[in-house]
């Protein structure tokens, strides 16, 4: 006589340890085996879109930092650049710099959350608290520049809402050559880990096909063997100045693009936007970083879709303007949001540990998802 | 100690409780000061502070912890199996108890000196699974069970290379007294089991390394034995919220706690007792230089105590750096790692013993 | 085989390593500190209770529609020319009453578009974090140094001022009425006078 089996759904979340924030996965399960996710998003919505419609272009910005809070600079250099183009205003280089070095400064910080987080995911509690000491030094930069440490609201369209104070490239520079050895004890502790790479190699195994035609963008994608980098393959701001690598996954201890590989893309990305920050923090030209901005901004009718790279993938804003002062609409391409389609995919035949992980290498941040 | 008791009271049931309840007197202060002893090691290996309010570094947290948990209401979930539910954490707790009976403290007290010490702390400490499986199901929720299971499989699993690491122990020393192998053990450190053994010759030199082997075994299944990252599967905060205790509080919730900690102690007292000389000192008694004997079951204890916090110390360090492994790792490691290399080291010890 | 044994060897040395690792933070001071009793000390810009200094503000309401958020409401009542509401610190002579000047901080959310605007610079950020209160009412903020009766006050002059001017205006058109001629001309000699 066979065994009478029943299925078992599993809620996972919103009130779980590490699911991220606010996210329910819906887990289907057999034994301890995944059969389905179903992700159910939407507990942190805060009409983000709607909201812009009715807020003039320069009130949107600290609604934008409020999307991927842990890559708040990015988001408002998105925004700015998007509605730069659309004004057709030309910013000082100052400007572009202090941006770029403000941007990779947030690359730094957003990814040692996720590596940090990650290692919490898998059990490892202490190199989190590491990246977090680390990540403290970055928001203390941006503490200083704009006074703010999670919500900036500092790149404004046109220029930026102060200028550097004065010993911020010498801060920067003590940072650059305090954080390098770091990255070495964050390997030593936790990548080369025998129990983290058995963690994590050969799991949640994503293909570049199945990445490219989910959308995947970012680290994700990457990792999975693309060499896809909007930084490099759409520049934008004055990144093609720079010489850096675009690292990709090459399998080092299992198959391309499984979670390992994802968690040390996004290492060896911190060591380029080191190579960035060094190359910028001695160019800084001098100027004025306020005298693009415009009096007032009522960019002509039109539309925008301008893409960068944010920490997590490729962040789009799509402007539609009706010549007034606030924008008609504005939709954002947000890349937690999409990155997270594929997990259904990645979790099939896994166990409940490894949602887990897989989760956690997708790196997603629910304040962007659900807008 | 028994006897001294009997003569005493005149009776031997009050000496049986008073011998009964004196293990108690120890693992309340042990898990009170080790529960401390987590939170400072691992906020310093984290670069923290840790508790620092209540008394001189915090140290009276634990205590002050204690009152909160007990004053706690206790939740009791609507749709739970009550009886199960409630007599759960005692189960656990009384697994932990049993082992404590076992243990030379020192020369002058042990519970029961069991000739087959060995033998009874291994079936004993089978008992906590029932306790967690109890637990697992009653609290009728999924996460609940799925550690209950887990934890289920991983201590019986584990037991297999624990118990084949103490016979290579037993056939080296002929003796499944814990009493009478820490009294082999005697005087100098050079003469515990991990150096292989109070006897001169050519066997301490061969059985050396494979003693050092059986250690490592013996430690890393007594971890997963007693649930402490890398192998806490059963409450794996990432994945399970808290495990099997998800739906406890208060008191009850304390229970568990009480009985991982004395859990952590009894192994690593187990383990010191096997490998480390137990109660003896490592370096000779002040009692004997000074000739004053009753010193010694005193300095014995201290030495008991030291040792088992150290490897309690051990666990703890490698909770604070290692990642949890996955569930069917754990297995991986026990069946295909553990368990043949503790059989081949059975063997080597075998015919070490027999030259 | 080899597989197997390098699987273990790799598994107990990268466990030794991490311990090293760890226990040699163990004997690192803390970064950490005991807050409420230790304070970091604040950089300069930042971005903390947004604090107005009110002999300063003219009402303009320029903050009020900077904020993305609407956490400040601003009343004002103009004053009557026999008023004197004195000059701010830059010079600029004040016209209006402030009788409300709310700022309610469980809605602000500290962007500092508020303060670039102002053209007296009378709305700035301070470093004061912490002012939690039990109510959320307890955070709504009044800076106004007029009292509500005072305010009341200043709107029934301005009514009553508007009213007279209103029965004047209407005494003179009454008057225009009937002396049209005159009347003009010294109304255009009047705005002459004040054009220049």
């Amino acid at each position: 006589m066979a065994l009478k089996t029943q299925e078992l759904v599993l809620n996972m979340g919103p009130q779980h340890p590490s699911t991220h924030g606010v996210l329910r996965l819906e887990l289907e399960l057999e034994g301890e085996v995944v059969t389905k996710v179903i992700p159910h998003l939407g507990y942190l919505h805060r009409c983000f879109e709607k909201h812009t419609e009715a807020m003039t272009y320069p009130q949107v910005i600290p609604y934008t930092d409020r999307m991927d809070y842990l890559a708040s600079m990015y988001n408002n250099f998105g925004y700015v650049v998007a509605v730069e183009r659309l004004l057709g205003i030309e910013v000082p280089e100052r400007v572009e710099y202090i941006r770029v070095i403000m941007g990779e400064l947030q690359r730094i910080a957003s990814h040692l959350v996720a590596l940090g987080t990650y290692g919490l995911d898998i059990g490892a509690f202490t190199p989190f608290l590491y990246l977090f000491r680390d990540r403290e030094h970055i928001l203390n930069l941006f503490e200083i520049t704009c006074g703010a440490r999670l919500l900036y609201n500092y790149m404004w369209i046109g220029g930026l809402s102060h200028d550097i104070p004065s010993d911020f490239v010498r801060l920067t520079k003590e940072f650059i050559s305090y954080f390098k050895p770091t990255i070495t004890e964050l390997n030593e502790l936790l990548s080369y880990n025998k129990i983290f790479i058995e963690r994590t190699a050969n799991v949640g195994i994503l293909p570049a096909d199945t990445a490219i035609s989910y959308g995947i963008t970012g680290p994700n994608l990457r990792a999975s063997g693309v060499q896809w980098d909007v930084r490099k393959d759409d520049t934008y701001s004055i990144y093609n100045r720079f010489d850096f690598e675009i690292p990709v996954g090459k399998g080092w201890f299992g198959t391309l693009g499984d979670c390992w590989d994802r968690y040390y893309v996004r290492v060896l990305e911190m060591e380029e936007s080191l190579k960035i920050l060094e190359q910028a923090i001695d160019q800084i030209p001098e100027g004025d970083v306020q005298s693009a901005i415009p009096k007032r901004i009522k960019p002509p009718v039109g539309t925008i879709y301008t893409r960068v790279e944010n920490p997590r993938g490729e962040l789009g804003y799509f402007i539609i303007s009706d010549g007034s002062v606030n924008p008609f609409r504005i939709k954002v391409r947000a890349p937690s949001f999409v990155n997270l389609s594929v997990l259904n995919e990645l979790c099939k035949g896994h166990l409940v540990a490894d949602v887990v992980a897989i989760l956690g290498s997708i790196d997603i941040v629910l304040g962007e998802i659900d807008r | 100690m028994f006897e001294f008791l009997s003569d005493l009271f005149g009776s031997q049931i009050i000496a049986a409780f008073i011998s009964a309840a004196l293990p108690l007197v120890f693992i309340v202060p042990f898990v009170i000061f080790a529960v401390w002893l987590e939170r400072k090691v691992s906020a310093h290996m984290q670069d923290r502070l840790g508790p620092m309010r209540v008394g001189w570094h915090g140290w009276l947290q634990t205590i002050a912890d204690f009152f909160k948990l007990l004053q706690k209401e206790d939740i009791v979930a609507s749709d739970t199996d009550k009886k199960f539910f409630n007599v759960a954490p005692y189960i656990v707790f009384a697994g932990t108890y049993l082992v404590f009976a076992a243990l030379p403290f020192s020369s002058a007290y042990i519970g029961t000196s069991l000739d087959i010490g060995l033998f009874y702390i291994i079936a004993v400490s089978g008992l906590v699974v029932i306790g967690i499986l109890m637990a697992g199901w009653a609290s009728n929720n999924k996460y609940s069970l799925y550690g209950a299971m887990r934890s289920a499989a991983q201590i019986v699993s584990y037991e297999i290379p624990t118990a084949i690491v103490i016979l290579s122990i037993v056939m080296f020393t002929g003796t499944l007294s814990l009493s009478e192998i820490s009294d082999n053990q005697t005087a100098y450190f050079w003469n515990w089991y991990i150096f292989g053994g109070p006897d001169w010759g050519l066997t301490k030199f061969l059985v050396l390394p494979f003693m050092i082997i059986g250690f490592l075994i013996l430690y890393i299944s007594t971890l997963a034995e007693v649930n402490r990252t890398p192998f806490d599967m059963p409450e794996a905060e990432s994945e399970l919220v808290a495990g099997y205790h998800t739906e406890y509080s208060g008191i009850k919730f304390s229970m568990f706690f009480l009985a991982e900690y004395g859990n952590m102690f009894a192994v690593s007292a187990i383990v010191s007792v096997i490998f480390f000389g137990g109660y003896q000192s490592p370096i000779g008694y002040l009692g004997d230089a000074l000739a004053a004997n009753w010193l010694i079951p005193f300095e014995q204890l201290f030495w008991f105590a030291a040792k088992g916090i150290f490897f309690v110390f051990v666990q703890m360090w490698l909770r604070w750096t290692l990642p949890r492994v996955r569930v069917d790792q754990l297995m991986t490691l026990c069946w295909k790692y553990l368990i043949p290399y503790s059989i081949v080291n059975l063997i080597i010890i075998g015919i070490i013993t027999l030259i | 085989m080899r597989e197997y044994l390098k699987n273990t060897w790799l598994g107990i040395w990268t466990v030794l390593v991490g311990m090293k690792i760890t226990f040699k933070h163990l004997f690192i001071p803390a970064v950490t500190i005991q807050y409420p009793d230790v304070k970091v000390p604040l950089p300069e810009r930042v971005r903390n209770r947004l604090y107005v200094n009110m002999d300063d503000c003219i009402g303009c309401d320029q903050c009020a529609r900077a904020c993305p958020v609407n956490c400040i409401t601003i009343e004002t009542v103009k004053g009557l020319p026999t008023d004197d509401l004195g000059i701010t610190s830059n010079g600029k002579k004040k016209a209006l009453w402030v009788t409300k000047f709310d700022i309610d901080f469980a809605k602000c959310c500290y962007c500092q578009l508020c303060v670039f605007p102002c053209p007296t610079e009378c709305i700035y950020m301070t470093d004061i974090y912490e002012f939690s209160e039990f109510k959320r009412n307890d955070l709504h903020y009044n800076f106004s140094t007029l009292s509500t009766d005072e305010g009341e006050e200043k709107k029934l002059n301005w009514e009553k001022f508007q009213a007279e001017k209103e029965a004047q205006k209407a005494a003179a058109a009454k008057q225009k009425a009937e002396k049209p001629a005159p009347e003009k001309k010294e109304s255009t000699d009047k705005s002459k006078s004040a054009g220049e």
